[in-house]
């Protein structure tokens, strides 16, 4: 088993790399570290002694040998006793088995031992055969790593809690102490940055180097804290190898590395009992003896060692060792697949603790071994299919959508750039007409309507986050909401599409089609595992993202009532078969509503048009008017810009427009990096502006803003400084806020009987001068009705008659009802019937 | 034969014969492709190969070079084979180096698993099934079949000659046949919805027992379909290969029986071995079906069809142009007597029949962001209900394109068809649905069969996923955890009474000026009046007619600008952004259809005066509540 790198036997399928690490290899200096010198017992980190190695090794190596470890021979029956010998060490099927007979092999090899001794002379050059592992230095070097690694900078989720500035991993062997939970995940980039030989040494050689990581993992844990009592051994679980990411990468050259694949579970199966060692017992005379599984197939003792009876040996299932094993089946996660291919799937296989850490529909990281096995046709005959079959070992499962429903997970969300594309964003963001470029390179098909883009472009980006929970204000919205409305055929719905098929976790409904349940989540039981599964629905799914809802009008009110909570608290309430859970849904909702009329009405408010309650209405941040402008220059435009769309080739167009990709990546990156935070000078500003909306409107006994408003203001303006990548809000990004901002009152929140700009229409979904209208009309009918003097009850129709009399104005029937309707909120009559009664 | 024909018949010889010399030139693998492209070359060379559409698979020799016209239904997980690996011999105990590419088994002797010589390569699997809805007379689909006479003496090289002699000469009076045969099929009154098509039966039918095809489903788009799947194993650039795409595949075809054994004695072995265990039944079912049934094709090289139209020339080749050119000049005249026929059928509406042809002629050419342009789906309202009309509708537009499916919009279909591929994981395969078709395929929807009734939740689905394809030109593919849109091309053709339900970008209102006494067997004489040459004029036609370049210039554009101007000044209420974009659409495909590449002011006219014509019909229907049209 040990050999000289020299000569590098590898397998077939490791050809690739066995050249590779012949080119880059020297003879590394296997010096001993100094601080854990003391602490080495094992020999295989004394490089001193080369002439002890063999008699120790041989004593030792059922113990602590990475070679022989975890084999059952060296397991210990009875409770967990401290200290390294006392605690059991677990088979790490992960691994598949290891590598026979150690001794034996050496024994073979003489002169590869001699050869070696010749060449090197002092410096000792043994390592595992068939790669350039050294077992000592490997065990040594993963030592200091796990005492000397710091990540001052880590923000992973599971170093919350940890002092950043002392050594992390030795923090984390601490936890385990605790804990009692004998796993130690390591994330391999931290090797990287430690020591890149050991990082691609495992890359390479996992099966090799993890053991050899949990004797040095061990060893460790059990000098610094002998009296521990753990389960088993600890064991490493390396994790984010950052050699593959895409399944649509792997390859053959990828077999028996170490790899990290994203995808998405599909299908897992049952729970298998794999053999790990059969026990036999002769039929003869009772002897038992164990045998390991060896590659999926058991030896089976022809004689009895005892009484030599030959074929007397019985398998006897109960007391053979069975580890647990499960299939999973991965599938490429939708973001990775290029267009019009279908995603691949790899099988997966999880060992012992990890069987049932992952359900389908689970998006997962994980990071394991490849393998590959030659597939035979049949048994009986020799001829093979060509095919080999692949799968990976599971080393490490880490969910990328488990945060979801906590919080933010930055760590999956970050799509990864390389620095020349983050130059060229940058770069892009330094260009003063950056904001206008973005917004006309959004839905280029579409033409015109520059400030809905421009506001659509503001909700893509979105505000900062902001979370005052501690001081129990609660979290405020980041999300912006925008509604458009207009007439038919305005291209509102390809707007829609566009955005949709623009970011990636966008959710596009009818509001047709669609009910409270499938916006929101529903309970479902598991048809195999009777099961209750909560799925979730559009909102929920677009968390973090855009959800698109056209024909909003169509929806049903108990539909819309969902959206009330989603649109201001970015949450969703669940109560539904035993289920009471609150989900996070901060999505912004881009939403488009046709009039109620084929057409827009010009002189009816945005609510009578479109008859969507008010109370929802507010909760836009920004609603537009999608109308026929109808002005010859517009016209001109328009048409030029259709006929273009027809002849223009595709090159031209793209040399018009920045590409989607870019406007793609340029939004996500703003949106993980940029966190712009108002400025004083920006405040002042947005104080301001606000002052003024609430202005404009007291002079006419109006109110022009609400707080909302404000709300809705800091969003926009926090928006802007995104699109500019800057990390403050300046006044510029208050002037736009507040340009786009009164844009869309301009055209949404007009009344239409006075011309005036007026919120109310949104706020409470009357204008002031109709709720005056009806105050009086309210006041005349009482006064009417106080000059007819006592009389406890009176006909409806007649009443009306009389204040039709009476009155200058017309008055509707409507008019009449709602001013009855606001007597009566005064306790002053009541209506029964077709009499009115005075109270 | 002479052996010229070597590389047909054998050729992994050749592969083994280049494999050979691999030691003195290391790109081997390249020069096996370009060995069998340049063979492919050479003037009629790809006729002389056995068509796997055409002729039954127990006549075509095992390991002999096949190509296959189908379209690509799904991708199964790439694989990694052996592609050289070195074999113990036990007889003469030597090893010797084989190579493992285009080949699913390993010759001969014990494989040396732990030998240096080993690579390990990666290849593809396709599931390709015959381009789907391909009408009877595309001899692509496989009518040639009924002239072979089946013996057990058959040699593919003396079928080849035949076939070859046949498509020189045969032409004519084959199409005679397929135009009487389609005459007379008419003529009986038979309510299917499966188009009608003599098909290559798979294989397995005659040389099997049927319980074979029952257990196993091949997974074809439409219901009613037959013919020969096939696992296409790719070695090269698979990722330039998109779902539905439609292929010529050259490859080697491979139906080792020794395929379909692992099926049966996979189950019993499995007991044994825990890591053979990893796959269902299904799955094995589906991904290594019996090779008598499902034969595995290796491919050589295989070419993209931008169209199945047997007509035309099949690549877009330099002599494409010439080809082009050469037919435009007498576009005209087809295009006057295609006219006429249509207005026939159409009892008497010429303004439909133009549109017809419009319709039958678009094309998406170019995708803005989201918006497919060209695209140009056709309500046909005012259609008789309960009548032959659409059928025989049905049967005439079969006649004239390369593939096409009638989807009867009935309660029952639209409630239980399976419209949407979707994903099944338990055999971890692409299920199959009626809109998972090839570009231009021409698809059908008779709306004259809906009636009353309630929609379930499938039928909503099916619904939303006809007006997606429609407006969007893409279908939402089911993968159960998320969907996955994939973009389509497919001229649909809306028959409805009133207004359709569904989404289109015109509607013409049927204005019969015939009525004939007995519609059936006027139909039935309207299409029996076409000489199959006339047919075959129609059919040239509307293929290249699509495949126009067309440019609008800049005058032009200034012009219809003005217009646009003048037109919304008078009342802006009738010409909106849409009606602009109709309008071009209208003006592109009307000059397309008489052949012209560019716009002319006089086809502005005349698009112009076409809509006014449609829009005066069409009943004046007030979208009520924004029901957009």
């Amino acid at each position: 088993l040990l050999n000289v790198h020299e000569d590098p036997l590898s397998p077939p399928s490791q050809r690739s790399r066995a050249h590779d690490t012949s080119t880059e290899l020297q003879p590394m200096p296997t010096s001993p570290a100094m601080d854990t010198a003391a602490q080495d017992v094992s020999l295989f980190s004394s490089p001193m002694a080369p002439h002890l190695f063999y008699p120790v090794l041989q004593s030792e190596v059922d113990a602590s040998s990475p070679l022989m470890y975890g084999t059952p021979s060296s397991r210990v029956e009875g409770t967990p006793r401290s200290g390294i010998r006392g605690t059991p060490a677990r088979q790490r099927a992960d691994l598949g088995s290891v590598r026979k007979a150690p001794q034996v092999d050496m024994h073979s090899e003489p002169v590869s031992e001699s050869c070696c001794h010749s060449e090197q002379g002092a410096g000792q050059r043994l390592v595992i055969w068939g790669t350039d592992v050294n077992v000592g230095t490997c065990k040594e070097k993963f030592q200091r790593f796990l005492q000397q690694f710091t990540a001052p900078n880590s923000r992973e989720e599971e170093n919350a809690g940890l002092d950043l500035n002392e050594p992390l991993y030795m923090q984390k062997l601490d936890e385990i102490s605790v804990v009692g939970e004998p796993v130690l995940n390591v994330n391999c980039s931290h090797i990287q940055t430690f020591d890149a030989d050991l990082y691609r040494q495992l890359i390479c050689y996992p099966q090799e180097v993890i053991p050899t990581f949990d004797m040095a993992v061990n060893e460790l844990f059990f000098d610094r804290l002998p009296d521990s009592v753990l389960e088993h051994q600890i064991q490493v679980r390396p994790y984010s190898a950052l050699k593959t990411r895409n399944m649509r990468a792997l390859n053959p050259e990828d077999i028996d590395q170490l790899i990290t694949i994203s995808g998405m579970v599909i299908r897992t199966s049952q729970l298998i009992p794999e053999m790990q060692e059969a026990f036999f017992r002769c039929q003869v005379c009772v002897f038992n003896t164990r045998v390991e599984v060896d590659r999926g197939r058991i030896a089976e003792p022809a004689v009895c060692r005892n009484c030599n009876t030959t074929h007397s040996m019985a398998l006897v299932h109960n007391r053979s060792a069975f580890s647990d094993k499960q299939m999973i089946k991965l599938q490429e996660s939708p973001e990775d697949m290029p267009a019009g291919q279908t995603p691949h799937t790899t099988v997966v296989y999880a060992h012992n603790d990890l069987v049932d850490k992952v359900q389908p529909g689970d998006r997962i990281n994980i990071t394991g071994i490849y393998r590959a096995a030659p597939m035979r046709l049949n048994p009986r005959q020799s001829q093979v299919k060509s095919v080999y079959k692949t799968h990976i070992d599971v080393i490490h499962f880490r969910k990328t959508d488990e945060k979801r429903l906590h919080g933010l997970d930055e760590d999956g969300e970050q799509k990864l750039f390389t620095k020349e594309r983050v130059a060229m964003l940058k770069e892009l963001a330094a260009k003063p007409d950056v904001y206008e470029r973005l917004s006309s390179a959004l839905a280029p098909s579409i033409y015109e309507h520059e400030d809905i883009k421009k506001g659509i472009l503001l909700q893509l980006f979105g505000g900062t986050r902001k979370d005052f929970t501690q001081t129990g204000r609660g979290n405020f919205r980041a999300e912006i909401n925008i509604l458009l409305c207009g007439d038919p055929g305005t291209s509102k719905s390809q707007l829609l599409q566009y955005v949709y098929n623009l970011v990636p976790r966008g959710q596009y409904t009818s509001g047709k089609g669609s009910s409270a349940v499938g916006l929101t989540a529903y309970v479902m039981k598991d048809p195999e595992t009777r099961q209750l599964v909560l799925q979730t629905g559009a909102l929920v799914l677009s968390d973090n993202g855009i959800c698109c809802i056209d024909e909003f009008d169509k929806m049903s009110d108990n539909t819309r009532s969902v959206l009330h909570e989603v649109m201001e608290q970015q949450t969703l309430s669940i109560a539904k078969a035993g289920i009471i859970c609150q989900l996070n849904a901060r999505t912004s909702v881009l939403a488009a509503a046709n009039p109620v009329e084929s057409q827009w009405n010009p002189k009816k408010t945005t609510i009578e048009n479109i008859q969507l309650p008010h109370t929802l209405l507010s909760r836009f941040d920004l609603i537009f008017l999608m109308l026929d402008p109808q002005d010859e220059a517009y016209d001109r435009r328009l048409a030029h810009h259709l006929v273009a769309l027809y002849y223009q080739s595709e090159e031209q167009i793209e040399e018009e427009h920045l590409d989607m990709a870019v406007l793609k990546d340029y939004i996500a990156f703003a949106r993980t990096s940029v966190h712009p935070r108002l400025s004083e000078e920006a405040s002042q500003a947005l104080i301001e502006a606000y002052v003024d909306m609430r202005k404009i409107g007291s002079g006419r006994g109006m109110v022009s803003a609400y707080p909302r408003q404000l709300e809705s203001l800091i969003r926009l303006a926090e928006a802007h400084a995104k699109v500019r990548f800057s990390s403050k809000v300046e006044s510029i990004d208050v002037e736009e806020a507040k340009r786009l901002h009164r844009e869309a009152l301009k055209q949404s929140a007009t009344d239409p009987r006075t011309g005036f700009v007026d919120i109310s229409i949104l706020t409470t979904g009357m204008s002031a001068t109709a709720r005056k209208r009806k105050e009086e009309v309210a006041q005349a009918l009482k006064k009417l009705i106080q000059s007819k003097g006592k009389t406890p009850a009176m006909k409806y129709q007649q009443l009306f008659d009389d204040l039709r009399g009476q009155s200058e104005a017309a008055i509707t029937k409507d008019m009449f009802d709602e001013a009855l309707r606001a007597l009566a909120d005064e306790d002053y009559l009541t209506v029964t019937g077709k009499t009115v009664r005075l109270l | 034969m002479p052996t010229v024909h070597d590389w047909i018949n054998s050729p992994l010889g050749i592969v083994d014969g280049l494999f050979a010399q691999s030691i003195s030139c290391p790109d081997w693998e390249k020069k096996v492709v370009e060995y069998f492209k340049e063979k492919l070359k050479l003037n009629d060379t790809h006729s002389w190969v056995p068509s796997l559409n055409d002729v039954p698979l127990h006549y075509l020799k095992p390991n002999s070079l096949v190509k296959f016209r189908c379209m690509v239904q799904d991708m199964f997980d790439p694989e990694f084979f052996m592609g050289v690996y070195e074999m113990n011999d036990p007889t003469s105990n030597s090893k010797q180096v084989k190579c493992g590419k285009y080949k699913d088994i390993t010759e001969g002797g014990q494989v040396d698993f732990n030998s240096r010589n080993t690579v390990t390569s990666e290849r593809q699997t396709f599931y390709c099934v015959p381009i789907p809805g391909e009408s009877q007379w595309n001899s692509f689909a496989g009518t040639s079949q009924a002239r072979v006479v089946p013996s057990t003496s058959y040699v593919p090289n003396r079928h080849k000659r035949s076939y070859e002699e046949d498509d020189e000469m045969d032409t004519q009076p084959q199409q005679m046949k397929d135009g009487s045969h389609g005459a007379q099929s008419s003529a009986e009154s038979h309510g299917n919805i499966e188009p009608k098509r003599q098909e290559t039966e798979a294989p397995s039918h005659d040389s099997s027992p049927s319980h074979c095809t029952s257990s196993l489903d091949l997974n074809f788009p439409l219901p009613g379909e037959k013919g020969p799947a096939c696992l296409v194993k790719v070695y090269e650039d698979w990722d330039s290969f998109k779902l539905n795409d439609m292929l010529e595949v050259f490859g080697i075809l491979s139906v080792d029986p020794a395929l379909s054994v692992i099926a049966d004695e996979r189950e019993a072995s499995s007991l044994l071995d825990p890591t053979e265990g990893m796959e269902t039944v299904e799955e094995q079912k589906v991904h290594s079906p019996p090779a008598s049934l499902v034969p595995r094709l290796h491919m050589l090289y295989a070419q993209p069809l931008v169209h199945n139209n047997p007509l035309l020339p099949s690549s877009v080749s330099e002599n494409n142009g010439n080809y082009l050119s050469s037919v435009l000049g007498e576009l005209a005249s087809i295009r006057a007597e295609l006219l006429t026929y249509l207005t026939h059928v159409l009892l008497g509406d010429s303004l439909a029949a133009e549109y017809l042809i419009l319709h039958l002629i678009s094309n998406v050419y170019s995708r803005q962001d989201v918006l497919p342009l060209g695209k140009f789906t056709l309500n046909l309202s005012g259609c008789p209900h309960s009548s032959p009309f659409t059928e025989h509708l049905y049967k005439v537009i079969q006649q004239l394109v390369p593939s096409s499916y009638r989807l009867c919009m009935s309660l029952h279909n639209m409630n239980n068809q399976r419209m949407v591929p979707r994903k099944d994981y338990t055999a971890n395969r692409l299920l199959s649905g009626t809109l998972q078709l090839a570009n231009n395929t021409s698809l059908f929807l008779d709306e004259t069969q809906l009636e009353q009734g309630q929609l379930d939740a499938t039928g909503v689905r099916n619904i939303t996923a006809l007006g997606n394809l429609i407006s969007w030109q893409k279908v939402d593919y089911d993968f159960n955890y998320h969907q996955m849109e994939f973009s389509c091309n497919i001229n649909v053709l809306i028959t409805s009474e009133g207004r359709s339900l569904l989404p289109s970008d015109c509607q013409v209102h049927l204005r019969p000026t015939l009525n004939p006494p007995n519609l059936e067997e006027y139909l039935s004489a309207v299409q029996v009046a076409q000489v199959p040459s006339q047919l075959n004029k129609y059919r040239i036609y509307l293929s290249v007619a699509r495949a126009v370049n067309y440019t609008i210039s800049d005058e032009i554009t200034k012009a219809v600008e003005e217009d646009f101007v003048e037109m919304r000044k008078d009342d802006p209420q009738s010409m909106s952004a849409e009606d602009l974009h109709r309008l071009l659409d209208v003006a592109r495909l009307l000059s397309l259809s008489h052949g012209q590449n560019t716009l002319s002011r006089d086809g502005w006219m005349k698009a112009k005066q076409l809509e006014a014509l449609r829009i005066s019909r069409t009943p004046q229907q007030k979208c009520v509540n924004g029901n957009e049209p």
